[in-house]
């Protein structure tokens, strides 16, 4: 009856595992998704970016970091931050405002949302009434004006959101005393612009969107001055002094108008269309800074000759003589100037220029001559080239960090010196407790080295592969060779490309040695490349060689893309790695496997087609194996068929997203009405709930066999240095996992360090394994007598680990996607197994042995496998009883593409792509967790700041450890988060069923 | 050659001993015979257990007629209902072996190289209104052959009835293993798969979770058809079934547990060839016993000692843990491969 007993209950083992395991969603690296609104206070030096998603993400020195999330998951529209205070607000879509305020709490100041607020008009009216369009926080701090689609200012009070009423401008009140014949001509229409005047806080100014812009006195309730636009107004902006403003148009033109109390109807003094004379777009923002020698800086955003240039994203700096049209890849959202806010100061004297594009942040040293761009220390757009795949490094030797560090700086000598602008907060989190590297595989060819180590995803070196190859876009066709006299003077900035000149470059699989610096890199087209950290520039020929995975096979013809042409010759390749050698797999299938053994100097690569084993010191082709199953002809054939079946669905999905989004729009935009939108809404569900049923989706239920195609899809491919043959002599050994549940071993001969170059590598196939529920080999790992896994290559002898035991018998413990077993070794017989979706019905996709540390004891730690499910489960299994610990929900199930970016690292953390730019990072372990804290102070508060702030810090240590109720917030919010990015589950839905129907 | 002799009803004694006497009877103890008997309705039945022994001896009125054949030239179709009505003279069939060469016979091996390849389980601890199948799946001869999909059931809830999603059959495969059985049906809701249930499940993962399985599937349905649900013994009378109430509600559970376990069992294991030699089923490894987690180890330990040699007694107890109705198909020989390792008819 013993057997029947429940395991895993032992209240010992509990505890230890409560003191080993917690699972938190700690940080969002990358970009935001979606960008849609842009704030910042030179007060708190803080920056907020709000998504369509209704995040609200506030930046400041790196490492200073808050995210907030509207329950609403509305399109933030408008930032605003509230003058002098730790407060901000925000609009939505839904027109509603909401109040934001940093707040202390236990250290750490966090992001809360304190009201919320929508406007409400008189009953009857329309709700164009109380459409909000313009938002002014006034310097007193009490009051917000809102100006309306109606052309009506309200007047809240703050943070009570009490509408004044006896302070509303009425449009009526405005127009009394125009002009007949303007106001005949135009009503005041919607108000588009609210700015105060800088030094008298008693006058507003006023643009309505037809053109006319008044001054109103607060105090008398009146107009003081009639500016008559004859243009459709964009925006406006006051100079430092308030003696002039400017206001831009919606035909490209900027116009400065003189503000003084002798003319109460002034004409404007300059009206200039800056790429005239031809029709130019409009310009949207305007910013006019006086410097301490006269020359302002007039900044504007777009403006562009609307046939030639139209399509551009344009910022233009015009300083003097000197004027650059800044070309951006992407939309501008908006942007703001850094310049002088203290109150005294008599010049703006712009520093910098921050502007947010939908796809990056783009910031502009104004201060040095050329105007350069700073590299930001956040806010990577990871994206710049679609990824392709991730691999991470933990803990990196000084020297290789160094290293990289030194080749990336080369690589950075474009960039401004100037320390980052936006400094606000203070960052009090601890110094990460080790340098950890994380590697992205881009679709480009490129291969970019992050900073992984703490809170800002940081770049640090980009890797080109391309160099090697010889492409159709010759590299030396450069789009920036524009000449001097060139009109518009446009320069383009930004690091954002989507476009992949061929995508054969891109980077399938990564594997880097830290201790030797080797990097292995392996692409679309079949190619491997491995690397040397090389100091200095160097030309040489990369040595090539042909690796034929069909062998003798007949009969068989490749309809994929074709091999890769490389160049001859030798090539010059900057300082960083550079790559020696080049293996071209036959036929060129993707590689879906790579191993690289650094001691041994051995370089393992798979594909669909078998594997192969490279020796890169002697340079020679150890051996291939074709892994192929007779009938399977998809293999053969390439993916051609397959890719446009999916490209053609995908399309269409997407296709019925826009669709479905753009006719909700319609009818909210007709009605704004909520019960009738939700009713449209619940109609679309219904509708789309019918098509569902008419067309059901059916599963077919059969017993995979081993004539199913892409069986021999190699999966996984393991280094390990153990007992293959006789349990007296342990070798090295090379082991492969297929898509169709076999293992292949292969006993290595390696020459010993003395003759490593006059004799051959040999190999011989020790072993087959043929798992039969024949489910796909996603991981092979051997343990040594103690039942640890085997130490990385050179990790003992750089007195890292400990050796492993090689007296007592190992065990090798193959992972598919359906289960996990253990066999002993060097006879294989099966000594353990977890089936795991037999009873739970999910499916392995990730998995990795993670090192778990008590919180509790320093010398307790233990090694774990962490399993990622494909339904984005994480769950925890011990080692070697294969027991399971502990499960969490992580990714959301139809996030087919965040769980397949997933990466865990070697102490329990990891990543996902949570969108194209951006990787949540999680972590599993009580130990290991990098996660933002930090503090934003009153800066009034000066003098006892300090001491303050001393106290915050020792608070923040010892609470760090064990988080309260923050955490849990935090934690809420990353899974709303989540849901706001991925609510088009249909489409979703879809994809997966194509992405896994097409397995 | 006949005989007679006579036997305590009450204390009819083993099979075994019945059989040694038998070949003490007819003085040929060396020689391996087939022994059957004609029951109250004139069927020739099969006597090789204690169980089918007994309960001839208790049909016998008094008289018990015994067939014996010898093993080599039996005829096993002469087996089965109506025998004894459908064919004029069993006798001279018995007799006379080179009779059927007349007629050629649908050879049907003896009841230990057959094999199910599907049965209705756990009779007594479902509600009427389910059915759990049990398929077997043994090499790739026949596909298991159906299809789900997504749908939507009415379930009795305390707020009155509600509509909730569920899993469907929506397709037999003609020839397949589903459809041959005639236990599974289009639009019968499926409610767990191997004791696990589904609600709460995508598609997806049922369907994975079925593959999984797929070499010893239990599915317990709501068959869309309801009107052949096996009735209660209980509550009719005067059945000739073989099914047996044995099991208590007090031991469901352990039943449960049981045949969880022997699902375990019945895995196939995986194939090794080492250096590119012949292919051999990798063999269970002896538990160590400087193991921290002896549970396992036990678990491992029973298993094993299970696997290796099997008391023929077992199975039918086993059987009677609530199983009524098994189908047989009769097995290639050139099949016997490594597949069958005498776990096949363990629950």
């Amino acid at each position: 009856m013993r057997r029947f007993l429940r395991p895993g209950h032992d209240p010992v083992r509990e505890r230890l595992k409560r003191d080993l395991f917690q699972f938190n969603k700690t940080v969002e690296h990358g970009f935001p998704h979606q960008p849609s609104a842009l704030g910042y206070s030179p007060f708190l030096r803080l920056m907020a970016i709000g998504t369509r998603s209704g995040a609200i993400k506030l930046y400041g020195a790196p490492g200073v970091e808050f995210m907030g999330l509207h329950e609403e998951n509305n399109t933030v529209m408008q930032i605003h931050f509230i003058p002098d205070q730790c407060q901000l607000v925000t609009l939505l879509d839904d027109n509603s405002l909401h109040l934001w305020s940093l707040k202390q709490h236990s250290g750490a100041s966090e992001l809360r949302e304190e009201h919320r607020f929508t406007l409400k008009g008189p009953p009857g009216s329309p709700p164009s009434a109380t459409q909000i369009t313009a938002v002014l926080p006034y310097s007193s701090r009490e009051v917000l004006y809102l100006g309306t689609e109606s052309g009506n200012i309200f007047v809240v009070e703050l943070p009570s959101f009490r509408v004044l009423e006896d302070r509303t401008i009425t449009s009526e009140a405005v127009l009394q005393r125009v002009p007949e014949d303007y106001c005949n001509r135009r009503s005041c229409e919607l108000v588009e612009a609210l700015r105060e005047h800088p030094k008298n806080p008693d006058q507003i100014l006023i643009g309505y969107s037809r053109g006319l812009i008044v001054l109103w006195d607060l105090q008398n309730n009146k107009v003081t001055h009639h500016f008559l636009g004859s243009q459709q107004l964009e925006n406006l902006y006051w100079q430092r002094d308030g003696s002039k403003f400017i206001s831009c148009h919606y035909d490209g033109s900027y116009t400065q108008w003189p503000v003084s109390s002798d003319n109460r109807q002034p004409e404007p003094l300059e009206n200039l269309v800056p790429y005239g004379p031809f029709p130019c777009k409009a310009i949207s923002k305007i910013y006019w800074q006086t410097t301490k020698n006269g020359l302002p800086y007039i900044i504007f955003q777009g403006g562009m000759p609307r046939a030639s240039y139209g399509d551009r994203h344009s910022i233009s700096v015009v300083h003097g003589s000197q004027q650059t049209a800044f070309d951006f890849t992407s939309r501008v959202i908006d942007f703001f100037i850094i310049f002088s806010s203290e109150p005294t100061a008599e010049f703006d004297d712009p520093s910098a220029m921050v502007v947010l594009a939908e796809e990056e942040l783009v910031v502009i040293d104004l201060k040095t001559a050329g105007w350069p761009a700073v590299h930001p220390p956040y806010l990577a757009s990871l994206h710049c080239s679609a990824i392709t795949c991730s691999h991470h490094v933990s803990n990196i030797p000084l020297k290789l960090w160094e290293r990289i560090i030194s080749a990336g700086s080369k690589q950075n000598i474009h960039y401004s010196n100037m320390p980052w602008p936006i400094d606000g907060g203070t960052n009090i989190a601890p110094d990460p407790p080790q340098r950890d590297l994380l590697l992205t595989g881009h679709e480009d060819g490129t291969v970019r080295f992050w900073d992984a180590s703490g809170v800002c995803l940081h770049l640090l070196y980009k890797l080109s592969t391309v160099r090697v190859f010889l492409t159709d876009a010759d590299p030396n066709d450069n789009m920036n060779t524009l000449g001097e006299d060139e009109w518009p003077p446009l320069r383009k900035v930004g690091t954002f490309d989507p476009y992949s000149d061929d995508p054969r470059l891109g980077i399938q699989k990564i594997y880097l040695c830290k201790y030797s610096g080797y990097l292995a890199v392996a692409g679309t087209a079949g190619q491997v490349l491995v690397m040397e950290l090389n100091d200095e520039d160097a030309e040489h020929v990369v040595d090539h060689a042909e690796a034929d995975l069909l062998q003798d096979q007949e009969g068989y013809r490749w309809k994929g893309h074709e091999k890769l042409k490389t160049r001859d010759g030798p090539v010059r390749f900057e300082a960083g790695f550079q790559p020696f050698v080049l293996v071209q797999c036959q036929p060129p299938a993707v590689v879906t496997s790579l191993a690289l053994h650094s001691e041994w100097k051995l370089v393992a690569f798979g594909t669909s087609h078998g594997f192969g084993l490279f020796d890169h010191q002697q340079k020679r082709l150890v051996f291939v194996k074709c892994t192929l199953h007779p009938s399977d002809q998809l293999a053969l054939e390439g993916p051609l068929s397959r890719v446009k079946s999916l490209k053609k669905s995908l399309r269409q999905s997407f296709r019925r997203i826009r669709r479905s989004r753009v006719s909700s729009r319609k009818r909210r935009g007709g009605s704004g009405n909520a019960s009738e939108v939700q009713e449209a809404n619940a109609k679309f569900d219904q509708d789309a709930l019918q098509e569902m049923e008419l067309a059901p989706v059916q599963r077919k239920i059969e017993a995979r066999s081993a004539e199913d195609s892409f069986t021999g899809f190699v999966r996984t491919l393991y280094f390990a240095d153990t007992f293959l043959r006789d349990s007296s002599r342990h070798c090295p050994s090379l082991w492969a996992g297929t898509n169709g549940g076999t293992v292949y071993a292969f006993c290595l001969r390696v020459p010993p360090a003395e003759r490593r170059m006059d004799e051959p590598v040999r190999a011989e196939q020790a072993k087959e394994i043929q798992l039969m529920h024949r489910a796909p080999v996603v991981g092979i790992l051997v343990l040594d007598g103690r039942s640890t896994p085997l130490p990385e290559p050179l990790e003992v002898a750089h007195d890292l680990s400990k050796s492993p035991d090689m007296q007592g018998s190992h065990q090798l413990l193959v992972v598919s996607e359906e289960q996990f077993k253990v066999f002993t070794l060097p006879k294989v017989s099966s000594k353990l197994k977890l089936k795991l979706t037999a009873l739970e019905g999910c499916r392995v996709r990730k998995v990795t042995v993670a090192n778990f540390g008590s919180c509790k004891t320093d010398d307790y730690s233990e090694n774990d496998l962490a399993v990622l499910t494909n339904l984005g489960d994480i769950q925890i299994i011990s080692l070697p009883f294969l027991k399971l610990q502990i499960r969490y929900p992580c990714i959301r199930k139809e996030d087919v593409s965040g769980i397949a970016s997933c990466v865990f690292t070697k102490y329990g953390q990891g990543f996902y792509l949570i969108s194209p730019s951006e990787f949540e990072r999680f972590s599993l372990s009580t130990k290991w967790l990098v996660e933002p804290r930090c503090v934003v102070d009153m800066p009034e508060v000066t003098s006892n700041n300090h001491v303050h702030n001393k106290s915050g810090v020792e608070n923040a240590s010892r609470k760090s450890r064990s988080l309260g109720d923050y955490g849990e917030d935090e934690r809420k919010a990353g899974r709303l988060m989540e849901h706001a990015l991925l609510n088009d589950e249909k489409v979703l839905k879809e994809i997966q069923s194509t992405l896994e129907g097409g397995r | 050659e006949f005989r007679r002799f006579s036997l305590e009803r009450s204390k009819p004694g083993k099979f075994e001993e019945f059989y040694g006497l038998l070949q003490h009877v007819h003085k040929i103890p060396n020689v391996d015979v087939l022994v059957g008997y004609t029951d109250i309705h004139g069927d020739l039945l099969p006597i090789n257990n204690d169980d089918n022994y007994h309960k001839a001896v208790s049909t016998a009125n008094p008289l018990l007629r015994i067939f014996i054949q010898r093993k080599e030239d039996a005829d096993y179709s002469a087996f089965g209902t109506d025998t004894m009505t459908r064919k004029k003279n069993v006798l001279s069939n018995v007799l006379r072996p080179d009779n059927h060469k007349k007629k050629p016979h649908i050879v049907i091996s003896m009841p230990q190289d057959f094999r199910p390849v599907s049965s209705i389980i756990d009779v007594d601890i479902l509600p009427e209104t389910h059915r759990r199948v049990r398929l077997y799946k043994y090499g790739t001869e026949k596909p298991l052959g159906f299809y789900i999909r997504d749908g939507s059931s009415v379930r009795v809830t305390p707020h009155g009835l509600e509509k909730v999603p569920g899993i469907f059959i929506s397709r037999l495969v003609p020839g397949g293993l589903a459809q041959s059985t005639g236990l599974l049906a289009v639009n019968d809701e499926v409610l767990e798969v191997n004791g696990i249930e589904v609600s709460g499940k995508s598609l997806d993962q049922v369907t994975d979770m079925m593959i999984a399985n797929s070499r010893n599937l239990i599915i317990t349905v709501r068959p869309a058809n309801q009107r052949n649900n096996v009735v209660r013994n209980s509550r009719t009378s005067g059945s000739s079934g073989q099914s047996t109430e044995s099991s208590l509600p007090s031991s469901m559970p352990n039943i449960l547990e049981n045949f969880l376990h022997g699902e375990e069992e019945s895995d196939e294991e995986d194939v090794i060839i080492e250096d590119s030699g012949e292919p051999q089923q990798i063999p269970k490894a002896a538990p160590t016993s400087e193991s921290l987690e002896s549970l396992t180890q036990i678990e491992l330990l029973h298993e094993s000692t299970q696997n290796g040699f099997l008391p023929s007694s077992e199975m039918n107890s086993n059987h009677s843990a609530g199983s009524i109705s098994m189908e047989y198909e009769v097995q290639d020989p050139d099949h016997k491969s490594l597949e069958e390792d005498g776990t096949i008819i363990t629950l």
